[in-house]
């Protein structure tokens, strides 16, 4: 396991920081983010929130660059807006809300996709692919799954496996877009404390989507709040989620209780 | 056989995986698709109103193939023989196979690239383009020929691809993501089926002949239908081939694709292009025979796994022998009548297909 670490560690390149800088984009003629500013140091962990509709994946993808928008995304100062996508790509994984899972596809194979942007397009797996596929899945847990069908997983393996896609790029930012919404809450947490092991481990940066807020305040490191396409608050967990806040954003009534991870919110209902 | 194929794959290719594969009968499947391709074609040329024994039929090939080294084999066909099986029974069973071949791999890409079990080949107004040509050619300018080809194939080839051309174009104004171009490959295909229409109600003499070419027919295969087509199939199928990893990709979507360094929509339409041009290549020399295309790549993809670096390669050979034995049925049913092959194929396919569903279905 040491040896499996090492040398994921060894060939990766460690974390980036992550710079957004003035970020617009739209859906058609409709404005969705204005101007949104975010920082996350190398081996950080942002955590987008906000209401429904506020813009929160769209977020996700324009700094993956697969919507259009202006402003500019950086690496470690680089620009990475007008790279191309191989270029992007090593640096750069991406794990969607609800990730296509093909069928008939082994969890190997699956796996050893997130090889794509390391090797000419048209070639084989090399040995190196092959080692880093099975070290990723060896500390995902999947070896054992590795020739069943990606299909026929459990909701919270399949995570495991989309997240084993894209560790196998080796990439110094993760993109995860609600990688907790098909799982119930064990499945989650399970799948947080892994996230939260591999930026530890290899300082890969993590900008994710979290809708679920104790989540995002007990695992992410920072939180920024999207509210209709704008960051409203930004900055450590307890000083982001706050009742006032939750009320004016979401139009919610919640306590926020201080645990020793962070804030955890418990919702209110209402008088009447 | 497939033990000489098992043989050498396992001290190759496979040696590369050694945890194995989810199909132990990868090696098999490929194979048993070659076995049955050519135990298809050797039936294909043995059955008809002369019948031609495969033992004499493959002495006569071997003397033909030998006779400029000087050597003589014994035990070959009578010269009318022979020659039934160099014009006749030979052309067609090569473009039998070629068709199929095409046509598979062409639907086995078409379902990988909209990502869509239901895709085939004539999804984005192949059929009705090729349709359009060749019922115009038949109904104004029947009998003309271009360096010796009918002119009927040229009209259907080119039909074909000015069909999937209107809506690429079309789609590609709106996006070119997957759901565009179906919409307008739905657009492009009544527009061009309405024309076709049109021009054949008004040519109500030539329903007949237009009939029969929309059914599909090899009837008249000849050596000439083969050397048009042929480049381009090969051409379509090698670039087919090349794009299985990258299809693999798009499997995972746009968004995925792209994020493992894949442009979705370059791949996309280079094997919309390339599946569209085996497509044209085989209904120009055909007319229309359909489910090659839908029910032998899910039969393959039963066999192999969804990977399209398996799946591709046996849908090759896989179509080819489904169609040479469509073929052979559609010779024999009714002999010495023909019944039309895309008859045969839909007769054989769609119970095929409604087994496989309600297999599926089962299996949760």
């Amino acid at each position: 396991m040491t040896g499996a670490t090492g040398a994921t560690g060894a060939t990766a390149p460690g974390g980036a920081r992550l710079e957004v800088l003035g970020l617009g984009a739209a859906h058609g003629r409709t404005a969705v983010l204005h101007d949104v500013r975010l920082t996350v140091d190398p081996g950080g962990w942002l955590a987008v929130i906000g209401p429904n509709g506020s813009g929160k994946s769209t977020l996700l993808r324009s700094v993956l660059g697969a919507h259009p928008h202006s402003g500019q995304v950086r690496l470690d100062g680089a620009p990475l807006t007008g790279t191309g996508v191989r270029a992007r790509a090593r640096q750069v994984a991406y794990a969607p809300q609800q990730p296509v899972l093909p069928e008939g596809l082994t969890t190997r194979d699956y796996v050893s996709l997130g090889r794509t942007p390391h090797r000419a397009l048209l070639s084989a797996p090399r040995a190196v692919d092959r080692r880093v596929v099975a070290e990723v899945m060896g500390r995902l847990e999947l070896d054992g799954l590795a020739e069943r069908l990606l299909t026929t997983l459990s909701g919270g393996e399949q995570q495991r496996a989309v997240l084993a896609r894209a560790l196998a790029q080796q990439p110094r930012v993760l993109l995860l877009d609600e990688p907790t919404a098909a799982l119930d809450l064990g499945h989650a947490q399970q799948v947080l404390d892994l996230v939260d092991s591999l930026r530890r481990q290899d300082g890969i940066t993590v900008l994710s989507t979290l809708h679920d807020l104790t989540l995002a305040g007990q695992y992410a490191d920072r939180l920024a709040l999207l509210s209709a396409g704008r960051v409203v608050a930004e900055g450590p967990p307890a000083d982001v989620l706050t009742p006032a806040a939750l009320q004016r954003y979401y139009g919610a009534r919640a306590h926020v209780v201080a645990g020793p991870h962070g804030p955890a919110v418990l919702p209110l209902r209402g008088p009447g | 056989m497939a033990t000489t194929v098992k043989g050498t794959r396992d001290g190759g290719a496979t040696a590369g995986a050694p945890a194995g594969r989810r199909s132990p009968g990868t090696v098999v499947v490929v194979g048993g698709s070659v076995a049955a391709l050519l135990a298809a074609v050797l039936a294909g040329i043995w059955v008809g109103a002369l019948p031609l024994p495969p033992g004499a039929v493959l002495a006569t090939l071997a003397d033909r193939a030998l006779s400029p080294l000087g050597i003589d084999v014994p035990g070959g066909l009578t010269g009318t023989e022979a020659a039934v099986l160099l014009e006749l029974r030979l052309p067609r069973v090569v473009l039998a196979a070629l068709v199929g071949a095409g046509l598979a791999i062409a639907g086995g890409s078409y379902q990988g690239v909209f990502r869509n079990p239901l895709a085939d080949p004539y999804l984005l107004g192949a059929a009705a383009g090729a349709g359009l040509g060749a019922t115009l050619v038949i109904a104004y300018a029947p009998g003309v020929t271009v360096a010796g080809v009918g002119v009927v194939p040229l009209a259907a080839f080119a039909g074909a691809l000015a069909g999937v051309g209107g809506a690429l174009a079309l789609g590609a104004a709106a996006g070119s993501n997957n759901a565009t171009l179906l919409l307008a490959g739905v657009a492009v295909a009544a527009f061009l089926a309405a024309a076709q229409t049109l021009v054949q109600q008004q040519n109500s003499e030539d329903l007949q002949k237009v009939y029969g070419w929309l059914l599909g027919q090899l009837g008249s295969a000849q050596w000439s239908d083969i050397r048009l087509v042929l480049p381009y199939l090969v051409l379509a199928s090698a670039v087919l081939l090349l794009c299985a990893r990258p299809l693999d990709v798009l499997a995972v979507g746009d968004d995925e694709a792209r994020s493992l360094g894949v442009h979705p929509t370059r791949v996309r339409l280079l094997v919309i292009a390339a599946a569209s041009l085996a497509t044209a290549s085989a209904v120009a020399v055909s007319g229309l025979i359909g489910f090659v295309g839908l029910v032998v790549p899910h039969i393959v993809r039963r066999l192999v796994g969804g990977s399209h670096v398996r799946l591709l390669p046996v849908c090759l050979v896989g179509g080819g022998a489904f169609l040479v034995l469509s073929d052979v049925i559609a010779r024999v049913v009714l002999a010495p009548a023909e019944l039309p092959l895309g008859v045969v194929t839909a007769f054989i396919g769609a119970p095929f297909f409604a087994g496989l569903l309600w297999a599926r279905g089962r299996r949760g």
